[in-house]
């Protein structure tokens, strides 16, 4: 089609460079410079898509990021598409492709679009009525709902794009680049203030740098003129960043705030190629400027939705800014002054300007007589009642406004048009002031919400702050910015400023028609499709707060969170039930201003950086081992080692046996070691664990448990005193950051009077852990000059030993029951000493075993997990190890708790060994575990927490809690599971070797 | 997002903090005296409030020092830090 809507040719647009692109399929053409929106306007192209529940025909209403309409799925073909963009951001690049959304086969022919037939049915909180019985069959609903709900489809593929974060902090932000923005950025920078302006748009300026009313003059020059000129000289000042194409989403406390920065979704596809995509920037700013500006309200009238009805301001700046007329024959409709300096920027461009419609009944400005000047005609007191023009808008019809504005009255006038403008006033962006935490008052006279407070390092200034006229922006700028930057002098104290001035206004928040509000469909919420007669229908039902008329309703809840109808919304409420709008208060503006896409909030971490990986010293040999890995915290710990292709069942059994029958060989690197030294380490001790500490000799072992406070198990681990006032504990792989800090926080504010000293070396050490009957004699290979006799070298004891030189420490302790030695050795030597013990055992068939082959052996031991048969609700004696709790001890972590009625109730869930019938059948972990089958309800007595196939035993083993379980040895009881009963015996929890002589084997 | 000022480090952003709930909860000195209601009222009681409280931070991913703040909880402002043993500051 044709460029037949192109007015003069304007300065922001390149007209000499043409650019294609395809809309629901067919291909046009634009100029760099372009919006989608400004592009497909051009082209005459109105109906850019459906609303959400009606399916009514919708068309471009604004020119900014507050569009509820035009919203539109960018590659709709690929399958990394992108919904909901708005067709006002996106600037036309060679090759773009978008469509509408919301509709089905087409825009033009859309089947939901008998919804609006549907429209009397479908009232506020319709689906929560409808949909709610019977019960059973929301289920079937859904579905369907779901499939014709929604905006846009989700990408199919990961995101390809590159996404980045960057920390900023500045002295001076500045949100906004209209001519407020700019104005107090200049200040601050020449201030010396490290200064950042950010603005959402690609060019600076705001709504300023389009304006062509002659009455606005500053210097003797048009304002437009006058802020082009100090633009200009932006790039000449020191201090001052500026960052276009960035929207600012969220505003936190301490003035952190969260930008979105575009980087190419403007370019070509060839130019986007390894490109960073959007980078979110994290602002610290020392102080924060403002200056967002305000929203055009539009006016709530019957059938105020028709594609061609768009915001006063909106035609202007496509007439003005992109030289794109939005219509041949334009009516506006305004309860204010704005209106008409839109209607003269037309009427200069030699557009046909055929009316406009005031709800006032007159106004003193200069404009006015130009108006008339220009010949068009005003009807004063009149309001719209109705408009037609299905896909298109054709006509209004107007009628004379009573004096009270609740009726209309007189004859109807019809006048055709294909474009209506509407002026209904405008609106402080307050979005981000009210994020940060501040709050609003309501102006009773102008009817906008304005900053009421401000903390000392933010203020608002401009037309976000209410200030809607040049000399009062000006003004008001200068006096807070001297007192907001402790500065003498504005730059711009001097300047000459001329305006036009009449604010009158008349607040109708819903205009009257001639029917009656049930026939009529006055939209407040354009993109989820809520009228006025809904709000008033949640009053009619009981709803008061705002916050719930809006869920009821949906009001504001769509992608554009009501930027443009919100205000009507709470007009109508305080009108329909008689309150003041200050009182009423506003719905809670939360984050994001704007949408963000996922991947600017994830930046970078994605795939193998979505979290850290931390691997042993041994990790290569693993790898080359062919180990399957498993996740333990942020460790990557050897599961178990498959050879010849074997499952993990199979592998773990090898494993396993191997490990009991000869020697085997774990990796053991990865559990917590807390280095800890003082004169009063000994006495820590015996506060922190449950057992005694005092006489443990030098050179010895000994296992601990920890409690919380509250007497539940928290951490077990091994302890060594090295020396007098020296020690090493280890702790699970999982809690060693936690009982770090935990042990800090208790000798930092408890008891900081003993002299202790803790120090993380688990990164320090690697540890191997050479256990079975042969492990003695592979050490002694390493190792011959130590004497490993049970007299020298006994279990539970320590050596420290040199092998090669390096030093290294000998735990002879043991998890799996057999006799087994842990050797510590500095982290940068650990996967030498590994091979060596490799090579070393290679006589004894060595095997390397997992932390499944582990987690068995243990188990055939009794030896518990915290964490896996722990659960923070166990308590020692819950886990039947009375004997580690210190009868003697006066106090220690959790001692007190374990005295509570609640801890000393005799049938709390206490750990068991359960054995199965059938000794082949393993259980799950997790089960559930029963006394009665075929009893309802059926009491639920505990769980499975660890099971296994014990190939030693050659049988199934399982932990389990069972509610006094403590009193059920030998008892029956029942594992329910989806397609049988699993009958199980209580048993002892330690399965082998009951009497401890492997480990001295 | 804080800016937490470590009585030790300055000024740092609050991902290098932990919380750690309700200050000035003195560990007994002798819980075996204390009956359950009394060693309850340790355990479990906290105060919650909306307004000023006093509560402990620690600077985890940094100094790892643990201090106390008093931070009005219904607009986040922080009225104060001290270090742990030193006396809050008067209202």
């Amino acid at each position: 089609m044709s460029q037949n809507l192109r007015v003069k040719s304007s300065e922001f647009i390149d007209e000499t460079h043409r650019i294609s692109f395809k809309f629901d399929g067919k291909t046009y053409y634009g100029f760099k410079g372009d919006t989608l929106a400004s592009a497909l306007i051009a082209n005459n192209v109105h109906l850019v898509g459906r609303s959400f529940k009606y399916h009514r025909p919708r068309g471009i209403m604004t020119s900014g990021s507050e569009e509820p309409n035009a919203i539109v799925q960018i590659n709709p073909n690929s399958n990394i598409t992108e919904p909901n963009a708005r067709a006002t951001e996106i600037e036309i690049y060679e090759g773009l492709e978008a469509s509408s959304q919301n509709c089905w086969p087409s825009v033009n022919f859309d089947i939901g679009g008998i919804n609006n037939f549907l429209a009397p049915l479908l009232p506020a909180g319709f689906y929560y009525k409808t949909f709610m019985w019977p019960k059973s069959f929301w289920e079937k609903y859904e579905f369907f709902i779901r499939y014709s709900a929604g905006l846009g489809k989700s990408p199919t593929n990961r995101d390809p794009d590159i996404y980045d974060h960057r920390n900023i902090h500045c002295d001076v932000l500045v949100v906004g680049a209209g001519i407020s923005g700019i104005l107090a950025a200049k200040n601050a920078a020449k201030n010396n203030f490290k200064t950042l302006l950010l603005e959402e748009k690609n060019e600076l300026g705001g709504s300023t740098i389009f304006e062509t009313n002659e009455e606005n003059k500053i210097n003797n020059k048009l304002a437009s003129e006058w802020l082009k000129k100090e633009i200009s000289e932006l790039k000449n000042i020191k201090n001052l960043e500026i960052k276009t194409r960035t929207s600012v989403a969220a505003y936190h406390q301490y003035n952190y705030l969260l930008a979105r920065e575009n980087l190419t979704d403007h370019l070509e596809k060839k130019d986007k190629k390894d490109k960073i995509r959007q980078r979110l920037l994290k602002i610290r700013a020392k102080k924060v400027i403002l200056a967002t500006g305000a929203l055009e309200r539009p006016l709530i009238f019957n059938n105020n939705d028709r594609p061609g009805i768009i915001l006063s301001s909106a035609i202007k700046k496509y007439n003005n800014f992109y030289g794109v007329a939005c219509g041949t024959k334009t009516i506006f409709f305004t309860n204010n002054d704005s209106a008409y300096e839109s209607a003269l920027a037309l009427h200069n461009k030699g557009l046909n300007v055929k009316a406009i419609i005031d709800i006032r009944e007159n106004s003193n400005s200069r404009i006015i007589k130009k108006i008339n000047d220009a010949g068009i005609k005003i009807y004063w007191s009149h309001s719209i009642v109705d408009t037609t023009g299905y896909k298109r808008l054709s006509s209004v019809s107007i009628m004379k406004l009573s004096n009270d504005g609740t009726s209309v009255t007189g004859s109807k006038i019809s006048i055709s048009c294909d474009c209506l403008g509407i002026a209904g006033g405008w609106t402080p962006a307050v979005h981000l002031y009210t994020q940060s935490g501040n709050k609003l008052t309501f102006d009773e006279e102008r009817k906008i919400f304005i900053p009421k407070t401000n903390t000392a390092e933010q203020i608002s200034v401009g037309s976000c702050a209410g200030d809607f006229e040049l000399d009062e922006i000006i003004k008001n700028l200068n006096y807070k910015l001297k007192i907001f930057l402790n500065i003498n002098n504005s730059d711009f104290e001097d300047i000459a400023i001329e305006n036009d001035h009449d604010t009158s206004k008349r607040n109708i928040w819903l205009l009257p028609s001639d029917k009656p509000i049930g026939k009529t469909k006055p939209f407040v919420d354009y993109q989820n499709d809520a009228t006025a007669k809904d709000i008033k229908l949640a009053l009619r039902e009981g709803f008061r707060s705002i916050e719930h008329v809006k869920r009821y309703t949906t009001t504001g809840m769509g992608t554009d969170q009501g930027k443009l109808g919100n205000m009507h919304a709470l007009g109508i409420i305080a009108d329909t039930a008689g309150v003041k709008m200050g009182e009423l208060g506003t719905t809670t503006f939360r984050p994001p201003y704007t949408p963000l896409t996922f991947g600017t909030i994830v930046g970078r971490n994605v795939g193998e950086f979505f979290d850290t990986f931390r691997r042993t010293p041994m990790n290569d040999w693993h790898v080359k081992n062919k180990a399957k890995f498993e996740n333990v915290g942020q460790w990557k710990r050897a599961w178990y080692y498959p050879i010849n292709g074997e499952t993990m069942h199979q592998a773990v059994q090898r494993e396993s046996k191997a490990a009991r029958q000869s020697a085997g060989i774990l990796d053991a690197s990865t559990l917590g070691k807390i280095d800890i030294q003082g004169s009063d380490a000994t006495e820590f001790l015996n506060r922190v664990y449950t057992n005694a500490w005092s006489k443990l000799a030098i050179g010895k072992c000994r296992y601990g448990l920890m409690l919380n406070e509250d007497g539940m198990v928290y951490d077990d681990g091994v302890t060594t005193r090295l020396g007098e006032n020296h020690y090493i504990m280890t702790t699970t792989t999982g809690g060693a950051a936690n009982v770090l800090g935990k042990l800090e926080d208790y000798l930092q504010t408890e008891w900081p009077e003993l002299d202790v000293y803790l120090t993380s070396v688990t990164d320090h050490f690697a540890t191997a852990s050479l256990c079975g009957p042969n492990s003695k004699k592979i050490l002694n290979k390493i190792i011959p000059e130590l004497n490993l006799s049970d007299d020298n070298f006994p279990h539970m004891s320590f050596k420290e030993v040199l092998i090669d030189k390096i030093k290294c420490r000998v735990m002879r302790i043991s998890f799996t029951g057999e006799l087994s030695y842990e050797i510590n050795t500095p982290a940068s030597y650990g996967e030498a000493v590994w091979q060596k013990c490799i090579e070393a055992g290679k006589e004894f068939d060595i095997t390397p075993y997992g932390t499944e082959t582990m987690h068995l052996l243990r188990a055939e031991k009794g030896f518990i997990i915290v964490g896996q048969d722990t659960d923070g609700t166990m308590t020692p004696i819950d886990l039947q190890m009375d004997w580690i709790v210190s009868k003697k001890k006066y106090d220690f972590i959790g001692k007190r708790s374990l005295y509570r009625s609640d801890t000393m109730k005799e049938n709390r869930k206490q750990l068991v060994g359960l054995l199965t019938e059938d000794p082949n059948i393993v259980l799950e972990e997790g089960a559930q575990i029963v006394s009665e089958l075929n009893q309802k309800p059926v009491e639920m007595l505990g769980h499975v927490t660890s099971s296994y196939f014990s190939p030693n035993l050659n049988k199934s083993i399982a932990l389990a809690v069972v509610k006094d379980g403590k009193n059920m040895k030998g008892k029956k009881l029942f594992i329910p599971m989806e397609n049988k009963n699993i009958s199980v015996t209580v048993s002892n929890t330690i399965f082998y070797d009951e009497e401890n002589k492997r480990i001295n084997v | 997002m804080f800016l937490i000022n470590c009585p030790y480090c300055g000024e740092r952003d609050q991902q290098e903090f932990k919380a750690g709930g309700e200050a000035h909860i003195e560990r007994p000195k002798q819980p075996t005296e204390l009956s359950d209601d009394e060693w309850a009222e340790y355990l479990f009681m906290r105060k919650n409030i909306k307004g000023v409280q006093f509560e402990r931070w620690n600077h985890a991913h940094g100094c790892r020092k643990w201090f106390n703040m008093v931070r009005d909880t219904s607009n986040d402002q922080i009225k104060a830090i001290y270090k742990m043993g030193e006396k809050p500051p008067s209202q």
